[in-house]
């Protein structure tokens, strides 16, 4: 069993690893975001420091959802889904070694780009460390839920907006709490509460959600 | 008593026993849902007492507080139905979780546009990101979502299990969502209503809404029957009872 899950996330890891582009686009896409926001708004200090935690957690609960999309998309295309679904293993197995990969290659790296963006936004330094332990401990929930929605829709050929429409209401405790930890720990009170209601959530989605991804892995498939 | 509810979740199980069942059932429980919901709103809207410090504007909750029960329940028996459709693969549990969307997510916006309403003249505003504002928007959020997930699977049953499993990790979000949100400065009143305990609404106040919550509950109940009517005749079309019942050999 335990050979199958590295196997598959050997697998995962050399995909993405070689198509660098893919991976470098999520991370792209988030600090494009961000940076549009004091060039909409106006780059005063202190309105974008009012702003920084909301509008950092906003572009990276969408390059997270976008980076969704083609999650499963290729595998079904190549047949490499239906191998995972039949094998004699529990499809939990590959399916959470698919959701880690995902995660160690789009997750961590907007949560390690995460205190630069939030500085550009003028962020009080002393922050910084709240807004990235916020990001790391958000995006494995981001990331295990929105893929519920990408099993959902993986064999309809129209499935960008719809994923959109499924899981960005599912973010929303996640945006609320992460958010909520940085604008807390800007006011000088302490974070701790917050940071334990996220982890919270994230042990939720961890022991939950892999069930419910390949359970809709297998609804899409027609089971 | 387990032996008879175990018969009758078998035997509502069944398409050919719902639709017969809810031939006999329609026809009273349709016109008793108007004629109850009609009562609840006739008496709170005319006779009931005016309120001391709102005044007559209070009087929309006798619309506001049945919509926004309706839309919370309806999600939740959602859950429940995607639940049995999942573990027990209910055909009819399929049927029941798409017919509860369409008015459900209509109840969620009536709450919406209700609770803005009686927002302007008692807070001032018709939009504050209160808790539990806010929860119903995200409310029929979820609801749309089950909607265009189930409108963009053509398989009606690959629909109604997709749509069962986001129905679930819906139900999980809405608690969530809820605390979540509750942290932050609420605006809204409590619940004056309490099933356990006292109530601090008055009696004249309460039994019409007791009444208008019930009228409309129940023509949910209706909707919900004739929908899944609609949606047993679609699906069983090749069936022969089906066949019998169009009068096409």
């Amino acid at each position: 069993m335990s050979g199958v899950w590295w196997a598959a996330l050997r697998r995962e890891l050399t995909l993405i690893w070689r198509a660098p582009a893919d991976m470098a686009q999520p991370l792209f896409f988030f600090v494009v975001v961000v940076s549009l926001f004091p060039l909409g708004l106006s780059p005063k200090p202190e309105l974008l420091a009012l702003v920084a935690p909301g509008a950092v957690w906003v572009a990276a609960l969408l390059a997270v959802m976008l980076s969704l999309d083609g999650l499963f998309r290729r595998d079904q295309e190549s047949g490499a889904l239906d191998q995972m679904l039949t094998a004699p293993v529990l499809s939990v197995v590959p399916v959470s070694a698919k959701l880690l990969a995902h995660w160690l290659l789009t997750g961590l790296p907007l949560a390690l780009m995460a205190p630069l963006l939030g500085y550009m936004m003028q962020l009080p330094v002393a922050v910084l460390g709240t807004l990235m332990v916020s990001v790391l401990l958000g995006t494995p929930t981001l990331t295990v839920v929105g893929a519920i929605g990408a099993a959902l829709t993986v064999g309809l050929n129209r499935g960008g907006i719809l994923l959109a429409v499924l899981v960005l209401p599912l973010y929303i405790p996640v945006l609320v709490f992460g958010a909520g930890v940085v604008r807390t720990a800007q006011d000088g009170l302490p974070t701790d509460g917050l940071l334990a209601v996220l982890g919270a959530i994230l042990a939720l989605a961890l022991s939950l959600g892999p069930l419910a991804v390949a359970l809709g892995l297998r609804i899409s498939a027609g089971d | 008593m387990w032996k008879t509810i175990k018969r009758w979740y078998h035997q509502l199980g069944s398409p050919v026993y719902f639709y017969r069942f809810s031939s006999a059932v329609l026809p009273w429980l349709l016109p008793i849902s108007l004629v109850v919901l009609a009562v609840g709103l006739a008496w709170g809207l005319a006779w009931a007492p005016v309120e001391r410090y709102q005044g007559d504007s209070y009087r929309i909750i006798y619309i506001h507080v049945p919509a926004s029960s309706g839309a919370l329940m309806g999600y939740i028996a959602m859950g429940v139905a995607g639940l049995v459709a999942l573990v027990w693969r209910m055909k009819m549990a399929e049927v029941m979780l798409k017919a509860l969307a369409p008015f459900g997510a209509v109840l969620a916006a009536v709450s919406l546009v209700t609770g803005a309403l009686w927002g302007k003249p008692t807070w001032g505003t018709y939009w504050q990101w209160d808790a539990r504002m806010t929860s119903m928007l995200i409310l029929l959020f979820l609801y749309l979502g089950i909607i265009a997930l189930q409108s963009a699977i053509r398989d009606p049953r690959q629909a109604a299990r997709a749509a069962s499993l986001l129905a679930m990790v819906g139900v999980i979000n809405v608690v969530i969502v809820k605390y979540s949100v509750e942290w932050l400065q609420t605006l809204h009143q409590g619940s004056t209503l309490k099933v356990i305990g006292e109530s601090s609404i008055d009696d004249a106040m309460k039994w019409p809404l007791l009444i208008s919550m019930l009228g409309l509950w129940l023509l949910y109940a209706a909707n919900v029957l004739m929908r899944a009517r609609t949606e047993v005749l679609n699906r069983e079309r090749r069936a022969g009872w089906v066949r019998k019942l169009v009068n096409r050999p």
